[in-house]
């Protein structure tokens, strides 16, 4: 594997654009946009405050950035580069903002959510969209670009609200029988919406596109409920994750749950094939140290290189027990993933937050099962094949596909 | 008064006035004695004979006591003692043989009652050992049934603790579930004073909210824009519509032409998804009637109905079948049907599995002794390797198909195709065409030769002519020398003169007929006009014994070199036979072959 320099970057954020040509990243107030295939620099834009987000546009020829603090929006054309404009929220400030899928259009979230400001970049005309709700997920657009789904809260009774993305054109408007809505989400073939409550009750309500209440789904009640929800990319399944370290998974047609997922901390089954992290032992020879140290023997020393082995069952995999009296329990299946060739569903359970959970979604079977060193911070699937990528913090990123699995050492002076 | 008296008998004063009751005559002792008779059964007779006989009579009552003993006796009913007196005379004669045989019957009747007291003892004592035996089962039960009482008693009270502990834990389990209940009705009603609370809190919060939207869109400070260089066109480069009744009925029509796209997709699927399924169902169906309907011949003696029902069951099946083919609906009735079909199929299946597993159980449990149930293992090693075999077959199936669908794909494209066959087929054709030249040029060279040959034959023939009217002459004059001198001398010449022709002749490789006749000749001749068909080899053998004939007239001494030549010439001559009938055969080959053997003899070869 092959690893570039080192670039500068701030507050993480680096985005490739959605034709894959171009890399976009952020160094303080500066944007810096690099050819893919070479990183050589092609554009440097400067803005007028410390960027805080970054997104590019649907057809890669723009890109946003937001500076919440100032309240401003900047936007960054490819093709022209001296081309500019700024978006002032003033007194409103800002809190978030995102791109419409056709790239034309910002929508702006002001401060306290009080309302979305629609700009367009082709007319120059404002909108409005009144009590927005402030939640996990409140603004959903479905993946062919055309409608766009928001959660509204009005007279403490939830509500959502169905666009049309080319003239935001209100479609239906309907209220939702949750408590507190968290989130809201497209199938990908923009047929139905999932909505979800807060965790405070587990209840998960379909709607159809013209906003029929297709089916609602409970497993429980009076626990902690859903903590996580992912459409597989078929739209066949739908996978939830909750508090009670479970995944359950509902289809599509009948929007029943066909089965569920345990996390449990022993592992018996045989069939299931367990890679452990290892530390390859260094030798250090105490003689050859200079000293002062470098970084790099710094680093070298601290970050050990590791390498991934087949453990043969029982395993027993490393727990964390969650304090019960605060909020937000590290606890539950946090993060959930299909593979983009709807073969495999990644999940992690927070209390057991060194491992990544793979599982078969053909046999409907835990598959694989990834253990590290230390806890598991994000992973993410390749857009076009079953392989994903997970890190923990260390030096080194992993990589799993169904032939086997690799841990590179990235070549850097800090941790990833 | 003896031991009779001692053991009955109390108080020996109270005697005679019981003898007084039962006698008639006042005699103590007979009475007396005859009451202690009656009264005690065991009594021995050992000691108190003699004294019982003085007790009785004395030489005074003598004729008293016949007379009580005879009175005694006939009212016992034994017949009298005494003689028949006449008249009443005090004294009687006894009668001796009545008296022994009263005496026997008395000792008869005394053993009889021996016997019967003995009798009468070891019953008595039986019953005794009886009555203890008894007693001590009496006991023993009583003690059992006691310890059974307790035992019961202690199980009753076990019964009725386990009962109360029972109780308790219902009690608990009772609570418990109570107690759950209440917390839940605790937990519920907490949340909704916190959801009545957090609305309440919220309808504060959108007051603010509102507030200070107010405050925002009333200020309208200039800062709020959009600072913008130029317009951006659209991304699909249309220009923005206005929002008009049609845009919002346009808008319904495709948010429902989206779902409607949807739902005929899904539906789709699901009806290839049934099609197949039911496919598989009437696949599976059919391969367990057949599964079912030779089996059921073998176990004849088994249930009779069953065979009906399959039977039965098939002719449903197939008429069924019938019915599917033509409908293919999927209508609730035939759903249904097949269905129970299959389900009535595997039914009988599994009782088929289950009676044939009996069967290997009994087989494994009698050790192998039926012959026709294969042991498991030598099935499942059979399985392995019908899998492995199964496999490869596939496997094979896979790599042809491959290779076929390669074959088609590249025949696929019409016109590379022919113009690759065109292709092929031109360098075929040059190829043949300077095959040809070749052999054409070969043809001619070998004419050529020929005619060489041939002139050469002719050559030789002429010269042979020559030669062998000069060597005729010659013997003739050798001959005719020979009757002068020796034989040996004409051998060593011959032998000398034929070598020398072997050799002369050997020097001319082409010309090997050396001992050839004028006759020979005429073979040569013979040869070449028989050339269009091969000559055949009894033509070969003609000329062999002409040359071989020939020799001998010509020279017998040289019998020893001539065969070797003969035969040389044979096998030589043979080889160009066989080589002009290869030739003939073969075409081309055969040619080059030719030209090295090739003599005098004129060839045509059939060149195509």
């Amino acid at each position: 594997m092959n690893f570039s320099e080192v670039f500068k970057l701030s507050n993480q954020l680096s985005r490739f654009s959605p034709n894959g040509k171009f890399l976009a990243s952020c160094v303080q107030y500066r944007l810096v946009v690099r050819d893919v295939s070479t990183l050589q620099i092609l554009q440097l834009y400067t803005c007028l405050d410390q960027i805080q987000y970054l997104e590019w546009s649907a057809d890669s020829l723009f890109i946003l950035c937001a500076m919440y603090k100032r309240g401003l929006v900047q936007v960054w054309s490819l093709e022209q580069p001296e081309w500019h404009c700024k978006i002032d929220e003033g007194s409103a400030g800002l809190v978030a903002s995102c791109w419409s899928p056709d790239g034309r259009h910002i929508l702006n979230t002001t401060e306290f959510h009080l309302r979305i400001t629609v700009w367009s970049l082709c007319t120059k005309s404002v909108s409005y969209i009144k009590y927005p709700k402030a939640c996990q997920q409140g603004i959903t657009f479905t993946k062919d670009g055309r409608y766009m789904a928001l959660a509204e809260r009005r007279d403490c009774k939830d509500y959502i609200s169905l666009f049309v993305c080319s003239d935001w054109q209100l479609l239906r408007h309907f209220d939702t029988d949750t408590q507190d809505l968290a989130g809201i989400e497209w199938a990908p073939n923009g047929c139905v919406l999932a909505a979800w409550d807060s965790c405070l009750e587990y209840k998960v309500l379909l709607y159809s596109l013209d906003g029929r209440l297709l089916s609602t789904y409970s497993a429980y009640e009076w626990s902690l409920g859903i903590k996580t929800i992912a459409w597989s990319p078929s739209s066949q399944f739908l996978a939830i994750g909750s508090y009670d370290e479970k995944v359950r998974i509902l289809n599509h047609v009948t929007w029943k749950m066909i089965t569920e997922f345990g996390h449990t901390a022993t592992i018996n089954n045989p069939k299931i094939v367990i890679y452990k992290e290892m530390e390859k032992s260094q030798n250090l020879e105490m003689e050859n140290l200079p000293f002062p140290p470098t970084k790099a023997a710094a680093s070298s020393l601290f970050n050990t290189e590791s390498k991934y082995e087949v453990v043969s069952s029982p395993v027993s995999l490393q727990t964390l027990k969650p304090v019960t009296d605060r909020p937000n329990p590290k606890i539950g299946v946090g993060i959930l993933a299909f593979s983009p060739d709807n073969c495999f569903l990644a999940t992690r359970n927070d209390n057991i937050p060194n491992a990544v959970w793979i599982w078969d979604v053909q046999k409907l079977k835990l598959f694989v099962v990834l253990e590290h060193l230390a806890a598991v911070r994000s992973f993410q699937w390749n857009p076009q094949q079953a392989r994903l990528a997970v890190c923990t913090g260390r030096s080194q990123v992993y990589l799993w596909s169904p032939a086997g699995c690799v841990s590179v050492q990235v070549p850097a002076e800090g941790t990833c | 008064m003896g031991d009779w008296k001692t053991i009955t008998v109390p108080i020996p004063s109270s005697e005679s006035k019981n003898i007084s009751q039962f006698t008639s005559e006042t005699n103590m002792s007979p009475s007396s004695l005859y009451s202690q008779q009656v009264l005690c059964p065991s009594l021995p007779l050992a000691k108190s004979v003699h004294s019982f006989f003085r007790a009785f009579c004395t030489e005074e009552n003598v004729d008293q006591s016949i007379s009580y003993l005879d009175q005694e006796l006939t009212t016992l009913g034994f017949p009298s003692l005494c003689e028949e007196s006449k008249g009443k005379e005090v004294k009687r004669d006894l009668n001796i043989v009545a008296v022994l045989n009263c005496i026997h019957e008395l000792l008869v009747l005394h053993r009889k009652n021996l016997l019967a007291q003995e009798n009468v003892e070891t019953q008595n004592l039986k019953l005794g050992s009886d009555m203890d035996h008894l007693q001590n089962c009496y006991s023993k039960l009583k003690e059992q049934l006691e310890t059974s009482r307790r035992e019961m008693i202690g199980l009753q009270e076990r019964d009725r603790q386990l009962q109360g502990k029972n109780r308790n834990l219902h009690q608990l389990l009772k609570n418990e579930k109570d107690e759950v209940q209440k917390l839940q009705n605790i937990i519920a009603s907490r949340a909704t004073q916190y959801n009545h609370d957090m609305k309440r809190k919220e309808r504060e919060y959108n007051k603010l909210k509102e507030r200070l939207h107010q405050l925002v869109m009333n200020k309208k400070d200039k800062k709020t824009a959009m600072d913008i260089l130029n317009y951006v066109g659209r991304a699909d480069g249309k220009r923005g519509a206005w929002r008009t009744g049609k845009t919002e009925a346009r808008n319904e029509d495709e948010m429902y032409k989206v779902l409607l796209n949807d739902y005929e997709q899904r539906q789709k699927q699901i009806l290839l998804e049934n099609a197949e399924l039911k496919k598989v169902l009437q696949q599976m169906k059919k391969e367990m009637i057949s599964l079912l309907a030779p089996q059921k011949q073998k176990p004849k003696e088994k249930a009779e109905d069953s065979p009906g029902a399959v039977q039965s069951d098939v002719e449903e099946d197939t008429s069924e079948l019938s019915k599917e083919n033509m409908w293919e609906l999927s209508c609730e009735t035939v759903r249904e049907q097949l269905t129970n079909s299959i389900r009535k199929q595997w039914r009988i299946l599994k009782s088929h599995v289950e009676k044939l597993d009996n069967q290997v159980s009994k087989v494994h449990l009698g050790g192998f002794k039926d012959e026709e149930v294969i042991s498991r293992q030598d099935h499942e090693q059979e399985t392995e390797k019908l899998e492995l075999e199964i496999q490869q077959c596939k496997e094979m199936i896979q790599t042809q198909q491959q290779l076929l669908q390669q074959q088609f794909t590249t025949a696929c494209d019409d016109d590379t195709s022919s113009l690759l066959q065109d292709c092929y087929l031109l360098e075929e054709k040059e190829r043949l065409e300077e095959e040809w030249a070749l052999f054409k040029e070969q043809k001619k060279n070998f004419e050529k030769e020929r005619r060489s040959f041939t002139e050469a034959a002719i050559r030789l023939g002429l010269e042979r002519k020559a030669f062998e009217e000069d060597r005729a002459g010659w013997l003739k004059q050798q001959f005719l020398n020979m009757t002068s001198f020796d034989n040996k001398n004409s051998e060593s010449a011959f032998s000398g003169s034929s070598d020398q022709d072997n050799l002369t002749l050997y020097s001319k490789p082409g010309q090997k007929f050396y001992s050839v006749s004028s006759e020979s000749s005429l073979c040569t001749s013979k040869l070449t006009k028989s050339l269009p068909v091969s000559p055949s080899t009894s033509e070969l053998f003609q000329t062999i014994h002409h040359l071989s004939t020939n020799s001998r007239v010509l020279n017998v001494t040289t019998e020893d070199t001539k065969p070797n030549q003969v035969g040389r010439e044979c096998t030589t001559q043979r080889w160009s036979m066989a080589s002009r009938s290869d030739s003939q055969e073969g075409g081309c080959s055969g040619s080059r072959s030719l030209a090295c053997t090739d003599s005098s003899i004129e060839h045509r070869d059939g060149l195509p």
